[in-house]
């Protein structure tokens, strides 16, 4: 009765590793096509063209590491110190505005995609936008104009506009893990900082951070993963143009929007590629949950030594 | 001392370090800091604020009982609604617990009493975190190529097979932490008085994290309710009753959305779509709320 049961959970559990592998398994065996096909350098040709037949991946992985980039640019410094408000505030008013920015987390990806669509977009398109290139006049600057004003005029979709949605949709994760890992610093640190003079900021810096330091980057690659694989904000928003990004504000596309867009209308060697490219993502997201696993592990083992 | 006190014994910072910096500098970076981090809060919390806001006057004109209770129809047709969406998407939601809720507590009672050491719970235990990683677009891809592709049509089940394996994860480990929190003593107990050690486990370790389990599974139900990747390449959608939940495409709410958002280029659509989106954001959101006031006292005691 009792090794049949405990069999019976081991069964289950395995299931978990099992789904891991079959995954990895049947998205290569459909990609089997295109990689027989393009070989590598599906990896860095930046062509789309379903009529001829020839497909590249450069433009969606490019697309998606600009977006990922550029949401944790703007999500992390957020996360970090209102992580460091959280911890510091009274309990009560602390517990309330943690549950909200929970609550961020638990809104659907779907609602994130339409309030981009019709009110962030607009709004980047009509002030924004003109904004950042005309009253401040950064279109005249040399590199950077170039880099801010996109082929296509103000039009609000693009990619900036994809990377604040995903900023965000992270935030609130990477702020629930760095709120973990500040309160886990034992308070005698942050008394005896206190007690030599540091101001807040000091002790937040040079003891809380340095404690924390491998939590703190475990959360990061947490946010990472998420920004990596998110399809339905960025879909909406990012303007789902095949082009390798030439600026910030410029449409373009990451890889899960590529795959939710053009996966009912692609049979054949285009379906290959999809599935190629989902096969990229796959070893992508992996690759990050690994690290953060990794840190995150670290930090929850040897709790109380010092990084 | 701000700078380098991590490379210097702390004692003799203040005579050792090469740059002191004066009190009122130090005394404005912080106060910059503190705005910073208000103004943050402030910006996560009002961005929430300002979604919630968006959804509920953009979707409020559309709601009423007709809305509520009749199927969706193409563009121009009158009494048009969501009911069928909204049906297939709680079959969709609730047979994804059928499957994966057996499934994921058992596996979570495997790492909590049987594997808390081991190579084998550890691997396991790291396939779970990375599962819960896993983009649901992915999961979405691969559920087509195990269902879809082999069946030859999408349907409810194939979507619900995904919401299930993005639940798994999620709910196991969720179990196993809930598990370990209960206390040796009670395992000692039962198995004092004879109990097998399934018995035990069954009937008192888990019935004493009961809440705990509870709350983990509603909350990952919340999360995949809204799941849409996935559902675009295994439920599709339909203008019809959900009634070939394992052979037809099946209506559900995310895709709806998205159809109507941006598939559309009619006022109509896009009101019916952000009245969906009320809908679901108002029971996904309560279902969140309503847990976590539920069952904070008691989880928070256990901890």
């Amino acid at each position: 009765m009792d090794s049949f049961f405990k069999t019976l959970c081991l069964g289950c559990a395995c299931l978990i590793g099992l789904l891991m592998l079959s995954f990895f398994v049947q998205l290569f065996v459909n990609s089997s096509d295109a990689w027989a096909q393009f070989g590598l350098g599906f990896l860095w040709s930046s062509e789309w063209d379903p009529v001829a037949e020839k497909f590249g991946a450069l433009p969606s992985i490019a697309g998606t590491l600009l977006t990922t980039v550029i949401a944790l640019a703007v999500a992390l410094p957020l996360a970090f110190v209102s992580a460091l408000y959280l911890t510091d505030a009274p309990p009560l008013v602390g517990r309330v505005l943690s549950q909200a920015i929970d609550l961020l987390a638990a809104i659907p990806s779907v609602i994130y995609g339409m309030w981009g669509l019709f009110v962030l977009a607009p709004l980047m398109q009509n002030y924004v936008q003109p904004f950042l290139a005309e009253t401040i006049g950064l279109e005249n600057v040399p590199v950077l104009g170039g880099l801010l004003v996109g082929e296509y005029g103000f039009n609000g979709f693009g990619f900036f506009t994809a990377g604040l949605i995903l900023a965000l949709m992270i935030l609130p994760y990477i702020c629930a893990i760095m709120r973990d890992v500040f309160k886990m610093t034992p308070a005698v640190l942050r008394e005896s900082a206190y007690g030599i003079g540091c101001t807040k900021w000091e002790c937040a810096k040079d003891i809380v951070m340095k404690y924390g330091v491998r939590g703190l980057l475990g959360g990061v690659f947490i946010g990472l993963g998420r920004a990596l694989g998110e399809t339905m904000a960025v879909l909406f928003v990012v303007g789902n143009m095949m082009e390798v990004p030439g600026a910030l504000f410029d449409s373009g596309t990451t890889i899960a929007a590529t795959l939710a867009n053009n996966f009912a209308e692609a049979d054949g060697l285009q379906r290959s590629a999809l599935f190629a490219l989902g096969l990229v993502l796959l070893a992508m997201s992996f690759g990050i949950q690994v690290f953060a696993q990794y840190y995150l592990h670290l930090t929850s083992a040897k709790r109380g030594e010092k990084a | 001392m701000s700078n380098s006190s991590s490379e210097i014994p702390v004692v003799s910072v203040s005579v050792v370090s090469p740059r002191r910096r004066p009190l009122f500098f130090r005394k404005a970076t912080d106060l910059v800091v503190r705005l910073f981090s208000v103004f943050a809060v402030a910006l996560a919390v009002g961005a929430m604020a300002w979604i919630l806001f968006t959804v509920v006057s953009h979707g409020v004109p559309a709601i009423d009982f007709g809305f509520l209770t009749n199927p969706s129809k193409p563009y121009g047709i009158p009494d048009s609604g969501i009911a069928n969406a909204l049906l297939g998407t709680l079959f969709i939601t609730a047979c994804g617990a059928v499957i994966a809720v057996p499934l994921a507590v058992a596996a979570g009672i495997y790492l909590s009493e049987f594997g808390r050491k081991g190579k084998i719970a550890a691997a396991l235990r790291f396939s779970a975190n990375v599962m819960m990683g896993m983009p649901s677009v992915i999961v979405g891809l691969f559920v087509y190529t195990i269902l879809v592709i082999p069946t030859g049509h999408f349907s409810g089940f194939a979507g619900a097979v995904a919401l299930a394996i993005i639940m798994f994860p999620v709910i196991m480990r969720t179990t196993e932490d809930m598990l370990a929190m209960v206390p040796d003593t009670l395992r000692e107990s039962g198995l004092a008085l004879g109990m097998s050690r399934a018995r035990t486990t069954l009937c008192i370790i888990c019935r004493a994290a009961k809440n705990g389990l509870l709350t983990g599974v509603l909350l990952s139900l919340a999360r995949v309710s809204g799941e849409t990747a996935p559902l675009l390449f295994t439920a599709m959608f339909a203008d019809a009753w959900p009634t070939g939940f394992f052979s037809e495409p099946t209506a559900n709410m995310p895709v709806l959305i998205t159809e109507y958002a941006t598939n559309s280029p009619f006022e109509e659509m896009h009101t019916a779509g952000w009245g969906a989106a009320l809908v679901i954001a108002v029971a996904v959101l309560c279902v969140n709320i309503l847990t976590r006031v539920a069952f904070r006292d008691r989880t928070k005691a256990k901890k």
